[in-house]
């Protein structure tokens, strides 16, 4: 298999790690309780991220569904004069290897750590997957979206490896390898089976960048002969980009995956296309924990007042369900979603309604 | 003879009919003999040779004055045009401007590296520019009051072309920022706004990741912003995967766009897509002492060569501005009116437009509208 299962031993640091490990048992599968339920680490976040978590929680409970949350805070400390990731949090998603994620500030200011990419790479989430499907009930100019992209989360674009050569120049290193192509690409063949997707699509520019995208694409072709149940092409990046947007259904049937800078601006496309960051889900999956996350932002202004609409970290929420195996869960939660969304009653203000979260929360509940 | 052609030019909306005015086209003298202009002609792959044959068949009908130096480059024989390009490379810069198709690039990782890049960088046309605009017509467009400029360095970036395999399954690909030329750029994008009427030009970037490559990127946009703060030009700046959302969703907030290679690349894939294809977005590529001009989303179009389906409107409009930067204005107009008057009336437009006329029917229609 693909994935390798890392036993992890989680070393009591803290009273409060002693205190969990006395009633939870952990494995390379994560954490369970006593009677069976799973361990998931829940960082709310900021702003509207304690909302939106709270409302997470509530149809989850309403929904039986059996999982026990540990609240964690992933503000970041002062540790040897560096910022870093408080301990415990680190600890708890170690060992239930699975994590719901709201929305994070971003510190402002010079030596903060971009807590997005720490996760990252302390828990070595090497694929993003952002499915962008229209809302029913929430119209914008693209119909019957449906796409799937997988993008590599790791390196590329985003290795962070720059240098100003003389003054006035400067040069920013992309890198490719092939253990990162070849592990992204096997996740969304994988991926594309688990979904009943029967195609895999390459995006690259492999035309310009010869040895870069050139090496993803044949890593990728390579990694498709061990699936002859898929079928597999390439297309050039700049021609996604207008076939997306000309006609968004011609990728329905397949699965995106592509390198980190191309995945990070078509999945944000994706998400321009059926309505916005606040109804797209996102999960970060890595062979040490899988991140599930909501990616918009923390919406100050309306922090507080019950006005956020928990819709993208619900859908995250799914996805994270999915990857647990909680099919009927899933199911279950997902069509009360849309359902709620797709009935107009009770939309929140980004929607264009007039509902509160807790209405929100209480429709979708009802809905179940 | 000339026949007047008066047009009710909209008053809410700046058509083509008045002349974009490209900062640094006009002032090109390149072979002019017995007021007849020289100018190189380059079909490119694809549907190249169709959509030439077109513009030369218009020009001939308006009887515009300017002979084409045609060169017959193909992609896919790069070994035994190795000569031909030198000899188009040389009668461009003889003749200073040029009109071009889009010549196919391999994926294979042993064939040669794009052409058309090579061709930008040698000389050194630095902006490249994509006009944008929902035009009066009848087809399905999936938003209305798009009008953006994109302005887009040429030369370095992403597509420096400089890669190297450290170790195998290893590879470094090198992105270059110079402040030079992002001061060129931006400049570039700014005059075009000054001399156009345009009130905001915004910058594209990921400086938030790529901090020192885009940052430099940024810094040196903002920089030149202030010098054109008196002229009432507002400079704002977006991070690339907002503005694609944005740009899907609420184009009309977008005015002028300037950004490196590759977003500049993305954004006018995504841009033309919302106004109706790759087949009427016009282009330019301008440097200090050459200019080319070439359809602004650069598609070869392998899938429908041949078939006389291609739509010529993107060649034709790039091949109006060039006309405006030869000063033949009147030419430009007059053809510019009847290719408008055609794509409005939407009785004869090509399949991508949701017509059923070919690419012959279109270019004959346009002339009878002369």
């Amino acid at each position: 298999m693909y994935r390798v299962a890392r036993l992890s031993r989680a070393q009591p640091t803290s009273a409060f790690v002693r205190r969990t490990l006395a009633t939870h048992t952990s494995n390379e599968k994560g954490t369970f309780t006593a009677d069976g339920k799973q361990v998931v680490t829940m960082i709310p976040g900021d702003g509207i991220g304690p909302e939106i978590s709270r409302s997470v929680k509530q149809i989850f409970e309403a929904d039986k569904v059996p999982i026990v949350w540990e609240d964690v805070n992933v503000t970041p400390v002062l540790k040897n004069g560096k910022t870093a990731i408080p301990d415990d949090a680190l600890h708890s998603i170690n060992r239930n290897k699975v994590a719901l994620k709201g929305p994070l500030e971003t510190p402002i200011g010079k030596g903060h750590v971009s807590l997005n990419l720490t996760l990252r790479r302390t828990f070595d989430l090497f694929a993003n997957v952002r499915p962008c499907k229209s809302i029913i009930g929430y119209k914008t100019p693209f119909d019957n979206v449906d796409t799937v992209l997988i993008r590599e989360n790791t390196e590329g674009e985003y290795s962070g490896i720059e240098h100003t050569v003389v003054d006035g120049v400067v040069q920013s290193i992309k890198l490719i390898t092939e253990d990162a192509s070849r592990r992204v690409s096997e996740y969304a063949f994988e991926y594309a089976r688990s979904i009943g997707r029967k195609n895999v699509t390459i995006v690259h520019k492999a035309n310009i960048q010869k040895q870069a995208d050139g090496l993803f694409l044949a890593t990728a072709m390579d990694v498709a002969k061990n699936y002859p149940d898929i079928t597999v092409q390439d297309a050039l990046l700049d021609r996604v980009c207008l076939q997306i947007v000309q006609d968004p259904t011609d990728f329905s049937d397949t699965v995106m995956v592509m390198p980190n800078l191309y995945g990070d601006i078509l999945s944000d496309l994706g998400a321009g296309l059926i309505g916005g960051l606040g109804l797209t889900p996102s999960g970060n999956i890595g062979r040490k924990a899988s991140i599930f996350e909501s990616v918009h932002g923390t919406a100050p202004d309306i922090a507080g007042k019950d006005l956020a609409n928990p819709t993208a970290l619900l859908l995250s929420s799914v996805m994270m369900l999915r990857h647990m195996k909680l099919e009927a869960h899933a199911d279950r939660i997902q069509k009360a979603v849309l359902k709620t969304i797709a009935d107009g009653q009770h939309r929140t203000g980004d929607l264009g309604g007039k509902a509160t979260n807790t209405a929100f929360t209480q429709a979708v509940i009802r809905n179940l | 003879m000339n026949r007047a052609v008066s047009r009710q030019i909209p008053a809410a909306s700046r058509s083509f009919a008045t002349a974009t005015q490209i900062p640094g086209a006009a002032n090109l003298n390149g072979n002019v003999y017995a007021g007849r202009h020289t100018v190189t002609l380059i079909p490119g792959d694809g549907v190249g040779m169709e959509m030439a044959g077109s513009v030369k068949a218009i020009f001939k009908a308006a009887h515009v004055p300017v002979e084409f130096e045609t060169f017959d480059l193909s992609s896919y024989n790069p070994a035994t045009d190795a000569n031909k390009l030198k000899e188009a490379m040389d009668s461009i810069k003889r003749n200073k401007v040029a009109l071009k198709g889009i010549l196919h690039t391999p994926v294979n990782r042993l064939g040669h590296i794009s052409l058309n890049v090579g061709m930008r960088k040698e000389l050194d046309i630095y902006a490249s520019l994509s006009l944008i605009r929902n035009m009066d017509g009848k087809w399905a467009t999936r938003q209305q009051n798009v009008d953006i400029a994109m302005i887009r360095e040429n030369t370095e970036g992403e597509y420096s072309g400089l890669e190297h395999t450290p170790v195998p399954g290893v590879v470094e690909s090198l992105k270059v920022v110079t402040r030079e030329k992002t001061e060129r750029i931006a400049r570039f994008a700014f005059d075009f706004a000054l001399k156009n009427g345009r009130k905001k030009v915004t910058c594209i970037h990921k400086a938030n990741i790529m901090k020192l490559g885009d940052g430099l990127f940024l810094k040196v946009c903002r920089d030149i912003a202030k010098e054109y703060e008196s002229s009432g030009i507002k400079f704002e700046d977006m991070i690339v995967d907002n503005a694609s959302m944005q740009l899907v969703s609420r184009p009309s907030q977008f005015d002028v766009i300037v950004c490196g290679n590759l977003y500049g690349n993305i954004l006018s894939n995504i841009g033309a897509a919302l106004i109706g294809g790759p087949g009427i977005v016009p282009g330019a590529n301008i440097g200090k002492n050459y200019a080319v001009f070439e359809p602004g989303c650069r598609h070869v179009g392998k899938a429908i060569q041949g078939s006389n389906t291609a739509n010529p409107t993107a060649l034709l409009l790039s091949s109006i501005h060039m006309l405006r930067s030869l000063e033949l204005d009147d030419h430009a107009s007059r053809i510019s009116n009847a290719l408008h008057k055609v794509l409005a009336e939407g009785r004869v437009l090509t399949p991508d437009l949701e017509g059923k006329s070919s690419t012959t029917d279109f270019t004959l229609e346009v002339i009878a509208n002369l």
